[in-house]
């Protein structure tokens, strides 16, 4: 049972409408440091390696402002932080498209361990992700990319010390760098929610079969993943089968969903500018109502996918009933939100946008793996409906 | 007036009205008690039927009322913008003259501000007041008037300097409606409501001590009453919720409502009704089409976030802090709410969305909903205004080039 759920029903821990002072405060502290650290400069050279991050930048995001710990509670070594913390991190880092093993680290495998594993494994896992010592990754979607863990096919056969596992992952997000894999597999021989586990083992293990994937946004690396017998321990028990899984997948698809409205908010501000600046028939652009339009249907939608974004977190943390169903909603809507928001981008600054020297391309292409990344639009639509029992 | 404590003001007014609440008195009689003891108005100044109470202790008053289940005073339609104009910018014999009338509700009020010529372009108004001794001569028309077939007064905005520029050759009038130059028509919507008027002026008579603040103030007026028309609710008034509500006041509150509300009565249709798309999704069966289900979704996160919006929006206000963005936004996102809700109600209902009246699907509700929705995007500043406002005051993006300055004779108009 995870540290959210312990501490349920507290009636003053009611979904916030707004961010505290020390929230706050958070952001801008880590609105400096993205701005120091992550410029488009950096994000264009670390894009362009295999590894795709910096490990100095790394260090000092673990060692100055503890982030890969963030949502660990303290006694594993983190800051102890939770969910709503944990979004202001990503919204900040889609914001400033740092390139850095964040989301595959604390987002997935941090959180499924939180989620399945015992205190043990916790205890012994945990304290090298939250000091950034050690990368993670959770491997969950297989070749046919459905992000339903329902479809997982990977099998995990359970052995004297432990389980085999064989199958294919793919679009496993740092898959390439990460030191310690989580896992997603199924017993032999069941079906469905049934006989679903998460299994941990190190990535140099014997039979892992690492590929780096050439993704079209290059910001995100994702790797397949092949399995010939290899040796793993389960995380946790059988006894909950699919459920720790499905709640790491719903955390990730509200992290997400914050990291989308961060870089969407970024496209506004920076095609706000460019109208300011950008002068056509004897006026700046920005003074045409097509353009003014525009950007205000713009920031309509970024403050509506925020509010969604925001309060999804919100309900998370105080393990509002209807959490699930906003992860879905917020997703959908963050999706939506950032794609149309970067090809409006693109259309504001018209030649110049749809060229490489121009930066708008690095948040396009962010939009796109993440309008995907997790499930489509449509398929969380379709969750939402049926988890508010429609 | 000295600092006084919440506690002492609960006190009072508690005492007052276990002294005078009777729910058998006539409305006239109980609202002239409130407006000579001050309790009717108690955040108004003490010189003017108030007692110069701060809004947070004004609610307080608001409780107590509440809790015993005491009318207050008349507070429907424009005759609160009218009061608040007043007394702001009203002369004392104008205040004398029409303020107890607006409390007691005995007089209506009414608002002459668009034209046929003016609608998002307000100071475009040419509806003249020409000054003829000791009165003005007013000629032209306004539009979209509530309440002016019943109503006792107007607040009017006329031209009265043709050679000043546009906003500053106006000036403000309260006009008395109820005179044979002036003709109310009822103005019917497509929706087959008739909730406003119409209303020619052909040398209509406004008395020189109608002009409300000076001669060419007109706009600088107005926008005090507009400011407090964007503060306020539309239109809708509850009752008074608790307590009996048996006696003759009551019944004569609600005769006074039901007068009130009845241009208002599909205004929830307007705004889309969300909340019908899933009950009429399983009433028809469309529940189970895919592609029904994902535009109820759309449409249901994009009002779910609308109203997270405003909630983060009254949040930031509550801690004090600088209204951000998501303050600006209501209007634009109810508007296109409204427009998907429509859309969602076309494909669940399907060929009975071509029916209407009390025989179409939920007694004509649906069919009202179709024809109503246009409203929203029009009705208070049009999305169009809305985007220029929102990129002009939030983004800080430029105005358009302006076509009406210099005097206004020369300007183009409609």
């Amino acid at each position: 049972m995870s540290a959210s759920e312990e501490s349920r029903v507290e009636p003053a821990r009611r979904i916030q409408f707004a961010f505290t002072d020390e929230q706050e405060q958070f952001r801008s502290l880590l609105r400096r440091f993205l701005n120091d650290k992550s410029p488009t400069t950096e994000v264009r050279r670390l894009m362009a390696t295999a590894e795709g991050y910096d490990p100095e930048v790394w260090r000092q995001l673990s060692e100055e402002l503890a982030l890969p710990g963030i949502p660990i509670p303290e006694q594993y070594g983190g800051a102890g932080f939770g969910m709503v913390e944990l979004c202001i991190v990503t919204e900040e880092l889609g914001r400033a498209l740092l390139c850095a093993p964040y989301f595959s680290t604390t987002v997935l495998a941090a959180n499924a361990i939180l989620n399945a594993g015992t205190e043990a494994q916790k205890s012994s896992l945990l304290p090298n992700l939250a000091s950034g010592a050690r990368l993670a990754t959770l491997a969950v979607t297989e070749l046919n990319g459905n992000w339903d863990p329902h479809e997982i096919a990977l099998v995990a056969t359970p052995v004297a010390d432990g389980y085999l596992l064989d199958g294919v992952k793919s679009y496993v997000v740092d898959g390439h760098i990460a030191d310690l894999l989580v896992v997603a597999g199924r017993l032999p021989g069941t079906v469905g929610s049934e006989g679903i586990a998460l299994f941990t083992l190190s990535a140099d293990s014997d039979g892992v079969e690492r590929r780096l994937l050439q993704s079209m946004d290059p910001t995100r690396k994702l790797a397949r993943i092949d399995f010939h017998g290899v040796h793993s321990d389960l995380l946790g028990t059988l006894d909950d089968g699919a459920k720790p899984l499905l709640r790491t997948m719903d955390q990730a698809a509200i992290a997400l969903a914050n990291e989308m409205v961060g870089g969407a908010q970024a496209l506004l501000d920076s095609a706000v500018d460019y109208a300011k600046l950008r002068v056509q028939f004897g006026r700046t652009i920005g003074s045409f109502q097509a353009i003014k339009h525009k950007l205000a249907d713009m920031l309509l939608d970024v403050e509506l996918a925020k509010s969604a974004a925001y309060c999804a977190a919100q309900a998370c943390a105080v393990d509002d009933l209807e959490w699930p169903a906003l992860a879905c909603l917020a997703k959908a809507a963050a999706s939506e939100t950032y794609v149309h928001a970067a090809a409006e981008c693109i259309q504001i600054h018209g030649g110049i946008g749809f060229t490489w020297d121009n930066d708008t391309h690095l948040w396009f292409k962010r939009a796109k793996s993440s309008e995907v990344f997790l499930g489509q639009p449509n398929y969380h639509r379709e969750l939402l409906m049926q988890r508010w029992g429609v | 007036m000295s600092k006084v404590s919440e506690a002492e003001v609960r006190a009072e007014v508690r005492d007052w009205l276990a002294a005078n609440w009777d729910p058998e008195m006539s409305l006239v009689a109980w609202r002239n008690k409130l407006a000579d003891s001050g309790w009717g108005m108690p955040q108004w100044p003490e010189a003017w039927y108030g007692r110069g109470l701060p809004v947070s202790l004004a609610r307080v008053v608001e409780e107590e009322f509440a809790g015993v289940g005491a009318v207050g005073v008349a507070k429907s339609g424009v005759r609160l913008l009218a009061a608040a104009t007043l007394l702001e910018h009203g002369s004392d014999l104008q205040k004398k003259k029409f303020l107890r009338r607006i409390l007691t509700g005995e007089d209506t009020w009414c608002q002459f501000f668009s034209e046929p010529g003016s609608g998002s372009d307000l100071a475009g108004a040419t509806t003249r007041a020409d000054l003829n001794g000791d009165h003005w001569i007013v000629n032209g028309q306004k539009v979209w008037t509530t309440s002016a077939h019943h109503a006792d007064h107007g607040l009017l905005l006329a031209r009265t300097d043709w050679d000043a520029p546009k906003h500053e050759g106006m000036s403000f009038f309260v006009i008395d409606v109820k005179q044979p130059g002036v003709d109310v028509q009822p103005l019917k919507q497509m929706n087959g409501h008739a909730s406003f008027n119409q209303v020619f002026f052909t040398d209509a008579i406004v008395p020189a001590e109608n002009l409300v603040a000076g001669v060419g103030d007109g706009w600088k007026v107005a926008m005090t009453t507009l400011a407090h028309e964007r503060r306020g609710a539309d239109g809708l008034n509850p009752p008074s919720k608790r307590g009996s509500r048996q006696g003759r006041i009551h019944a004569e509150e609600r005769a006074e409502l039901e007068t009130a509300n009845q241009p208002y009565k599909w205004y929830p249709q307007r705004a889309g009704r969300v909340d019908l798309v899933i009950e009429r999704a399983k009433e028809t069966g469309a529940i189970r089409d895919p592609h029904v289900r994902q535009e109820i979704a759309k449409l249901m996160i994009m009002a779910r976030s609308a109203e997270w919006t405003a909630r983060r929006a009254r949040a930031a206000q509550r801690q004090g802090r600088p209204q951000g963005p998501e303050g600006s936004l209501g209007k634009l996102a109810a508007s296109n709410v409204a427009r998907a809700c429509a859309h969602v109600h076309t494909l669940i209902t399907g060929a009975e969305a071509m029916l209407t009246g009390p025989a179409s699907p939920r007694e004509g509700i649906i069919a009202e909903i179709l024809v109503s929705v246009p409203a929203t995007s029009i009705a208070g500043g049009t999305d169009e205004i809305q985007r220029n406002i929102i990129s002009e005051r939030v983004l800080g993006l430029p105005k358009e080039p302006r076509f009406d300055t210099g005097p206004f004779r020369n300007v183009r108009k409609n």
